[in-house]
């Protein structure tokens, strides 16, 4: 019995005419016309390298936006402190439906925001009595002590300044806690945090992930980020600095970000990735998917390719 | 069957020589319908990752921070650059030509799946490098793009904020993979030839 033919799948194998056709010819010629576009390219328009915001440039240009910063990885309400997996489990992180795939991968990367970004770097600066004693008190503290300490800080430093090479806020009974937000946003601008904040156990390092999420939990960067039209509302994970078209082959998973329901739902990024996962399964099998294969034939757009056999053929139908 | 016919290397040469013969692989006709323009498009991207592979070799003899100290390094960092942009252009060009000619057609649906991977494993190839130029844009991609990552649990293993790691997958994991991609894709073109126009009733 014969199968029905199906024209979204099926094809009926050329055995008409032939024309020459030298495959490594085409080839080199190709190759040789990508590489003048390229070069001309290159040489007209470059490309953009805006150098990496460090620390210490963060801390000089905008010394409380850096102070309070510090201040929220201590009392554990920067982004970082209370993110959930991949690096702590202070969230159960953003869902999709019943599932929070990120909790049930764990925690990897683990990051105590008191302790890795502010703590730890300030006990490894040089002897400085002070602060030593201010560290001291911190450790010898009780858990509801420090609660206190946080809490009387915390009504003060919104009103935070920085005057006189050092921040300054109102008088409060804070204990060690402005020490510590005086002395690392001081640290930083000497440069010696960003050292610190590498992740590292030996001489070496490629692991920026401390110094990339601590810069990421302050303002300034998104300030710089703003200026370049870079944010996420400005389709900016596709772009990059300057005029130039970044990834855009990435529109169509920018695109999502800036309609609802991903623009006010909490769980945006994980929805992105879901709608994009279905719409990537659809991209593969599409051959597989009726309907949607059959939009060829059926906008008849493939004329415009075949347009000189169509027009061969014509005269025989 | 002798010991001779039993032994892999035998049993794979008799597969492939039955398999992809050389005027397969090198021909030097092509059916008359393969008349357009758009056909050009699949040898230039292939032109295009030659260029970008190219470029990113000489990128990575250097290592990663001459391009932003050197003139020259800065030139072939922008070859680079414009090599994937022209990549991309070339390839999505391609993609939509064969999504319109429906491509799939006869037997030729593995063909289809493997440029769709070969795309997709693009995307993340390009995506590792825009993390790893060291430079402001690296810092803003990687911290907002880790997001989305950490949310479907791959932060855990694919840490874009890790330099060393995303450089690694970026210069010799994900290669590795769109190169083999790229070669089972363009094998199968040539093994099931160019698809045939669709058959048109009179009007």
């Amino acid at each position: 019995m014969s199968k029905k033919f199906r024209p979204d799948v099926d094809v009926v194998e050329w055995t008409g005419a032939e024309r020459p056709y030298d495959l490594l010819k085409e080839g080199f010629y190709a190759l040789i016309a990508i590489t003048v576009l390229v070069a001309g390219l290159a040489a007209l328009f470059g490309s953009p390298d805006d150098p990496a915001v460090t620390l210490k440039q963060w801390s000089i240009a905008a010394p409380v936006d850096f102070a309070q910063t510090a201040f929220s990885e201590l009392n554990g309400t920067s982004d970082t402190a209370t993110y959930g997996a991949p690096y702590n489990t202070n969230s159960p992180g953003q869902a999709l439906g019943p599932l929070h795939i990120a909790q049930l991968v764990g925690v990897h990367i683990p990051i105590a925001a008191a302790r890795d970004f502010v703590l730890a770097p300030l006990e490894a600066l040089p002897a400085n009595a002070q602060l030593r004693r201010a560290l001291h008190e911190w450790s010898g503290a009780s858990a509801a002590q420090r609660t206190t300490w946080l809490a009387h800080y915390g009504a003060v430093a919104p009103g935070m300044t920085f005057s006189g090479d050092s921040i300054v806020t109102a008088s409060s009974a804070s204990g060690p806690v402005p020490e510590f937000i005086n002395d690392l946003t001081l640290m930083a601008r000497s440069g010696a945090l960003d050292e610190a904040l590498l992740t590292k156990d030996s001489f070496y390092t490629t692991d920026f992930t401390k110094g990339l999420l601590f810069l990421s939990n302050g303002a300034y960067l998104t300030d710089q980020a703003n200026a370049q039209h870079l944010l996420g509302s400005q389709w900016g994970m596709m772009n990059e600095t300057g005029t130039y078209p970044g990834q855009a082959w990435l529109w169509l998973y920018t695109f999502w970000y800036q309609i609802p329901p991903y623009t006010t739902s909490g769980n945006a990024d994980i929805l992105v990735g879901a709608t994009m996962g279905v719409l990537t399964v659809g991209l593969i099998f599409l051959p597989f998917i009726p309907g949607l294969r059959s939009i060829p034939r059926r906008t008849r757009l493939y004329r415009l390719v075949w347009r000189s056999h169509y027009r061969r053929e014509a005269p025989r139908a | 069957m002798s010991t001779i016919d039993r032994q892999w290397t035998t049993r794979l040469r008799r597969g492939v020589e039955r398999t992809i013969t050389l005027d397969k692989a090198l021909p030097d006709t092509q059916p008359s319908y393969v008349a357009s323009w758009i056909y050009v498009f699949g040898v230039a991207t292939v032109s295009a990752l030659i260029v970008v592979m190219a470029t990113g070799c000489v990128l990575a003899i250097f290592g990663p921070q001459w391009w932003h100290t050197s003139t020259v390094g800065h030139y072939v960092n922008s070859l680079h650059l414009w090599g994937v942009e022209v990549f991309f252009f070339t390839m999505v060009v391609h993609l939509w030509g064969k999504f319109f000619m429906a491509a799939w057609r006869g037997r030729r649906a593995v063909t289809w799946m493997t440029g769709a991977f070969c795309f997709l494993v693009s995307t993340v190839t390009a995506f590792t490098g825009y993390v790893s130029q060291s430079n402001f844009d690296s810092q803003w991609i990687a911290t907002q793009a880790k997001d989305g990552i950490n949310s479907a649990g791959v932060g855990a293993i694919f840490n874009v904020l890790n330099l060393g790691q995303m450089l690694m997958w970026h210069i010799v994991l994900l290669p590795l993979v769109l190169v083999l991609l790229t070669g089972v894709h363009v094998a199968y073109v040539r093994l099931r030839g160019v698809v045939p126009p669709f058959a048109e009733e009179a009007r």
